[in-house]
């Protein structure tokens, strides 16, 4: 089947006064339509600019596109002139970003801010723009839409804000939706309702969705691909199920074992992953999670590992795994 | 209106009372006898006595005070104590549009070199453009406005007679005269506004280019023109308009000097020839305008602040 978005082997670095930042090291997945793909990992794994690649939103300079492709219905989204991208940001491609608080402009309206994209890819007029956005703010939940378009960002919560930003997303009727941790700013109440808010939307609307998160807990139940990233590589991706019925990568399971998990029993205690995460200015040869990794050999520290088949539609790029899965099993 | 707006407009009027109180205040205790200035031979006691009761001086300080007062809020600021005694309300409205003229088209002068110029800067960092804004300002600012004034004497009116070297025509006799003199010295007296102002604007706009929210308008795919225009500048204009307010005092000073290279009769003039003179009645009310101007462009900074910022306009 033809992939809606296609990422192929894309490299993404800074230049900083500390020395050159790899933050993006050759990463490959793709979305079909409406499918929700999560990409998760911790801070600094580079799944914002990763995101912000395909939409061109990286600024260059600092950040420089090495290599890769990024193919969005077919066409190399990277090879696009400022004008071609501009007309796809929001109408095929929408992104909802992590700060609530600090996403929408302080000195404009909400209407303002809902219509406007509206009315330049829908090329609606002021009246349907309206009518439009009264729409979109009651089917993401918000009460008195009408009077809530007069209001400004400061006049609304936290929760309420994102859910702008959301309806904002949705509003042109873009193919494909990014979410950048949607959630991680709100209280865990909501962030569970803005959630099953988008999942039901993006389903509802035939939309496919980028959830980036660092938590793998909460993807469980949102997403049907899960890519795990860690140092500016996909080190684990597979379907939901597969990947959380048999997690095949140290990383995987240090991150499942550093939140509350659902499907298990309470109060088993929680292990965060030790060390830090990597220097990305020094990546040496070898597998960036090898110092933090249990599993680590000789081997883990001279040769980059590559994604390999580990049971149906799942893959792993780890040398020990099968010191990994006898664990499990045991 | 706001509450915002009525608690300012109530703070404009306390700060003019106090203006009011202290210039009273303090030309009585700087040293030197207005009547010793107003008469050549202060020789004689008598005349001495006779003119310090004219005028009301030998009551006590408080009476004169509450007389001073109660005849300035209703516009009368008593006859200058020099020369021909003229009404001194007379010479301040004589002064005042010179003055009023020459700040707000030095203003006009300065934001429309300053807005564009800030803008391009932060908008092309590190550009040619910026270091060529940026070395400009850095001039201006550097130049004293009464040397820039002379050089554009010197160039404009002296060597190309493009422009008048002095004096002042009033609106009255025609739109052309009037501008013709007031651009050298609004040239003079708006460039260093104008850089500073430029600066801000460079600045306050790359803090805001920077921000989440100018990447979510641009993940929208508005054109650069919207982005700048509409969603940048507003919050950029929030932290200069401060400044413009407080940087006004500066341009009104810088009238004063101005005026004075371009021997236009405004309030600047009045003023050193009011000190000059001892002449209290003249010195008192060319400063009352003159803080009632800096208090009022204030509060026209504020009003400004609540229509750009929801977040003071919608305060409860
Ligand atoms: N504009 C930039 N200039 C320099 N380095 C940058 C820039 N943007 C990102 N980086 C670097 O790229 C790396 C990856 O950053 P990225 O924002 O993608 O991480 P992330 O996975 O989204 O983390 P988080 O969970 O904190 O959002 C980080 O080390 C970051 O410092
Ligand atoms: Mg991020």
């Amino acid at each position: 089947m033809e992939k809606l978005l296609q990422i192929k082997d894309l490299i993404v670095e800074f230049k900083t006064p500390g020395g050159l930042v790899q933050a993006v090291n050759g990463i490959s997945y793709s979305v079909s339509g409406g499918d929700i793909v999560a990409i998760v990992g911790e801070s600094g794994s580079g799944k914002s600019v990763s995101a912000l690649t395909i939409l061109g939103l990286v600024q260059t300079p600092p950040g420089r596109i090495v290599g890769g492709e990024i193919l969005f219905d077919g066409t190399d989204l990277l090879s696009l002139d400022d004008q071609a991208i501009r007309d796809m940001r929001g109408q095929d491609i929408a992104m909802v970003f992590q700060e609530p608080m600090s996403a929408l402009n302080p000195v404009l309206s909400i209407r303002r801010q809902l219509t406007e994209g509206m009315k330049l890819h829908l090329g609606l007029d002021k009246k349907q723009a309206n009518a439009r956005a009264v729409e979109l703010l009651s089917m993401v939940g918000i009460s008195d839409p009408v009077e809530r378009l007069n209001q400004y960002p400061h006049q609304l919560s936290g929760g309420m804000r994102q859910r702008v930003m959301i309806a904002m997303a949705l509003s042109c009727k873009p193919k494909l939706i990014i979410a950048d941790e949607p959630t991680t700013a709100l209280d865990v109440t909501i962030q569970a309702q803005v959630l099953s808010l988008m999942q039901d939307l993006c389903k509802k609307m035939n939309v496919a969705l980028v959830l980036i998160t660092h938590n793998l807990g909460i993807v469980a139940r949102y997403a049907e691909w899960v890519n795990v990233m860690y140092a500016g590589r996909i080190v684990e991706s597979g379907s939901a199920r597969n990947l959380y019925a048999n997690p095949s990568h140290p990383y995987t399971v240090g991150l499942l074992n550093s939140v509350p998990r659902l499907d298990q029993e309470r109060g088993k205690p929680l292990e965060p992953i030790p060390g830090n995460p990597p220097d990305l200015s020094a990546l040496g040869d070898g597998c960036a999670f090898a110092p933090r990794c249990r599993f680590a050999t000789e081997k883990c520290h001279i040769e980059i590992p590559v994604l390999a088949v580990v049971d149906d539609e799942h893959r792993s790029a780890c040398w020990e795994i099968e010191a990994l899965q006898r664990e499990n099993a045991a | 209106m706001s509450r915002f707006l009525v608690r300012r407009i109530f703070g404009a009027l306390i700060v003019m009372f106090a203006v009011a109180t202290l210039v009273f205040i303090m030309l009585r205790l700087v040293p030197g006898d207005p009547i010793a200035a107003m008469l050549y031979d202060a020789g004689d006691p008598d005349a001495v006595d006779e003119i310090r009761t004219k005028l009301g001086l030998d009551r006590p300080m408080y009476v004169q005070y509450g007389k001073w007062l109660w005849n300035a809020v209703q516009g009368d600021f008593g006859r200058s104590i020099y020369g021909s005694r003229v009404e001194v309300s007379r010479l301040l409205m004589e002064a005042l549009p010179r003055t009023l003229s020459l700040a707000s088209l030095s203003f006009i002068i300065a934001m429309v070199i300053a807005v564009p110029a800030g803008l391009i800067a932060a908008t092309r960092r590190n550009s040619r453009a910026d270091y060529a804004v940026t070395f400009v300002a850095f001039l201006g600012l550097s130049m004293p406005d009464f040397w820039l004034a002379i050089l554009l004497i010197i160039a404009f009116a002296a060597n190309l007679h493009w422009l008048p070297a002095i004096g002042y025509v009033p609106l009255a006799k025609g739109f052309w005269p009037w501008l013709s003199h007031l651009i050298l010295p609004a040239l003079a007296v708006g460039t260093a506004f104008s850089a500073i102002v430029a600066r801000m604007i460079r600045s306050s706009m790359l803090e805001v280019l920077n921000t989440e929210y100018m990447r979510v308008a641009r993940s929208k795919g508005l054109s650069e023109r919207t982005l700048i225009m509409t969603h940048a500048l507003p919050n950029a204009l929030i932290p200069v308009v401060t400044v413009i307010g407080i940087a006004f005092a500066l341009l009104m000073s810088g009238t004063v000097v101005v005026e004075n290279v371009f021997a236009i009769k405004g309030l600047g003039r009045l003023l050193i020839q009011g000190i000059l003179n001892r002449d209290y009645p003249v010195v008192q009310g060319t400063i009352l305008v003159v803080s009632a101007i800096f208090v009022f462009s204030n509060l026209l900074v504020d009003v400004l602040y609540s229509i750009i910022d929801p977040r003071i306009r919608l305060q409860s």
